[in-house]
């Protein structure tokens, strides 16, 4: 078993009477992809702030390398690097001055920080990009940016809060490439995201978050198996046509869920499936079939679809 | 160690942050007290010295002491205010530092320090224009100096520290509208507060305005007396200025944590 850099025990946060995180326990090994997976609110970013010592816990106990969050937290965000949800980079200020100041808040010294400059910006794909200003730079290049800051004291332990969310899916899929990469090299990540296809893509071992409780802990594989049959259909009705056809495909799969815009069959065969559907004279306007995913799981779990 | 250095990290991120946005603040920091001084002194004081006012030194003088003690005020506001909302609102720069070994307190020190330094700054400039105007010598001048940069950092302590409480930026014409300009107005800067109605005599005693204004014209005009300025020590208004900065910078800090902490 390799080294556990958090470990969470009955961890809590309370905002007065509002319960943001209620007891969760968890561990983050060493050189793994972790992730918090769960719809706004779930309590996912209330445990990414303990963890980086931005906010004191409530209760129940928390350490970060083995260190105390509130005793020692200048310790642990030495060896931290944080990609928060929010842009904070210095508009005003050029890309190499972003990540300039803050080595210097790492206390490095201007021959340690300028090769890391280069590294990092050519790690981002931003080197052509050096001195200019941060404002008319792309979304997706302000993420990256924000990554590369946030690897400036090569930390041990890198903490992305919903790294793509607001981004379209070529920058999307620029940035995986770059946290993949990342992972490759042996960064231990921990990720908070509300897509399924981003943890499942990058996360080896996730923990599903709802209500501030965690729900559900896994490989995105593992997780799929548990709580999904493996095939999905997925049908669009016409208005006039869903309750009626609600009615006649009771049993039809092993599981249902009737959602607002559509209905959704779990089987493990969708071939089988489709002609007991059409045994029963149901003839949706459109059938999708796919494969389980991760938002499956969520649905199951929660009875609520992951982004509404 | 790091807890020393850290504060100046703050500091070295001010000044690379000012190196690019510093023209817009040079340029009022030398125009208004040009303004001041050529409309309240130069005009207004030609008027004041040919009535019977009895000041023992002219107007212009008189008026450039209380401008800078003033001025310090108005920077030190102005520096509590928008830029310390800025960290922890709109630009979100002071939630970036807590994610390295920068702490709240490291912030806090570190923008007094950077404002301490900005403050003097922009009031030694005001004091060389004074001196250009023909309004003080220069030694007196810049021996008004420590003391409207003082003023100032009272000032910039408190607002700060109210700041951190206010919800968005709307509150700060309300600071500025009923806080800042009638103390401006009423504090000594530009007449003995002798003139006030009686009853407002003392309420102008008590605000931090007119102690910085007072410590300001008492160390740069030796030997200033009646009706120039009050009879009051001058370690009363220290005091009274050290105090205020010193639990202005205690509240900064605790508020400051609650809001960028929770």
């Amino acid at each position: 078993m390799s080294e556990t850099l958090v470990e969470a025990r009955g961890l809590t946060k309370k905002f007065g009477d509002f319960t943001a995180v209620d007891a969760v326990d968890f561990d983050i090994h060493k050189g793994e992809a972790f992730g918090f997976l769960g719809p706004n609110g779930a309590g996912k970013t209330s445990t990414m702030k303990m963890i980086t010592t931005v906010s004191p816990i409530t209760d129940g106990k928390l350490t970060v390398f083995g260190l105390d969050p509130a005793a020692q937290g200048r310790d642990i965000r030495r060896r931290i690097g944080v990609v928060p949800q929010e842009d904070n980079l210095d508009q005003e200020l050029t890309v190499s001055e972003n990540l300039y100041v803050y080595g210097r808040y790492h206390d490095m010294s201007r021959s340690e920080i300028n090769p890391r400059i280069e590294e990092l910006l050519e790690f981002a794909q931003l080197s052509d990009r050096k001195d200019s200003r941060v404002e008319p730079l792309s979304g997706g290049m302000k993420r990256r940016l924000t990554i590369a800051r946030s690897l400036i004291n090569e930390p041990d332990l890198v903490i992305l809060d919903e790294p793509t969310t607001g981004l379209d899916p070529q920058a999307r899929h620029l940035l995986w490439d770059r946290l993949y990469r990342l992972k490759q090299e042996g960064a231990t990540l921990i990720i908070t995201t509300h897509y399924m296809d981003e943890a499942e893509q990058l996360c080896d071992r996730l923990v599903v978050m709802d209500k501030g409780k965690i729900v559900a802990e896994g490989s995105p594989r593992g997780l799929i198996e548990q709580y999904a049959p493996r095939e999905v259909l997925e049908l669009r009705f016409a208005d006039d046509d869903k309750d009626q056809a609600v009615m006649k495909i009771d049993g039809v799969a092993a599981r249902s869920e009737v959602l607002a815009d559509r209905v959704l069959l779990y089987t493990d065969n969708a071939d089988d499936t489709q002609i007991a559907l059409h045994e029963r004279g149901v003839f949706p306007e459109q059938i999708l079939v796919r494969r389980s995913s991760l938002e499956d799981v969520f649905l199951r779990l929660t009875g609520r679809s992951l982004i509404d | 160690m790091t807890t020393f250095t850290s504060p100046l990290r703050i500091v070295e991120s001010e000044l690379i942050w000012y190196k690019r946005t510093w023209r817009g603040t040079v340029i009022s920091s030398i125009v208004n007290p040009v303004l001041f001084l050529a409309a309240m002194g130069a005009s207004l004081g030609a008027l004041v010295d040919r009535g019977d006012a009895d000041l023992g030194i002219p107007y212009l003088a008189f008026v450039a002491t209380g401008l800078m003690a003033a001025s310090g005020m108005q920077n030190g506001a102005s520096d509590g205010s928008f830029p310390v909302m800025a960290g922890f609102l709109w630009r979100k720069h002071f939630q970036g530092m807590l994610t390295t070994p920068i702490q709240t307190r490291d912030i806090v020190v570190g923008r007094f320090m950077w404002t301490t330094i900005r403050l003097t700054f922009i009031i030694t400039l005001f004091a060389l224009i004074g001196v250009a105007f023909g309004a003080m010598e220069l030694g007196p001048a810049l021996l008004a100096v420590p003391p409207s940069v003082l003023c100032g950092l009272a000032f910039n302590t408190c607002v700060s520290a109210w700041t951190t409480t206010r919800r968005d930026g709307t509150s700060f014409s309300t600071l500025f509208r009923f806080g800042i300009v009638p103390l401006f107005l009423f504090s000594g800067t530009f007449f003995p507060i002798s003139q006030l109605p009686d009853f407002l005599e003392p309420v102008a005693l008590a605000t931090p305005l007119f102690h910085g204004v007072e410590l300001a014209r008492k160390i740069a005009i030796p030997g200033a007396e009646a009706p120039l300025v009050t009879s009051l020590p001058l370690w009363l208004h220290l005091t009274y200025l050290v105090v205020m900065a010193a639990v202005g910078l205690y509240l900064f800090n605790r508020l400051l944590d609650k809001r960028i902490r929770p």
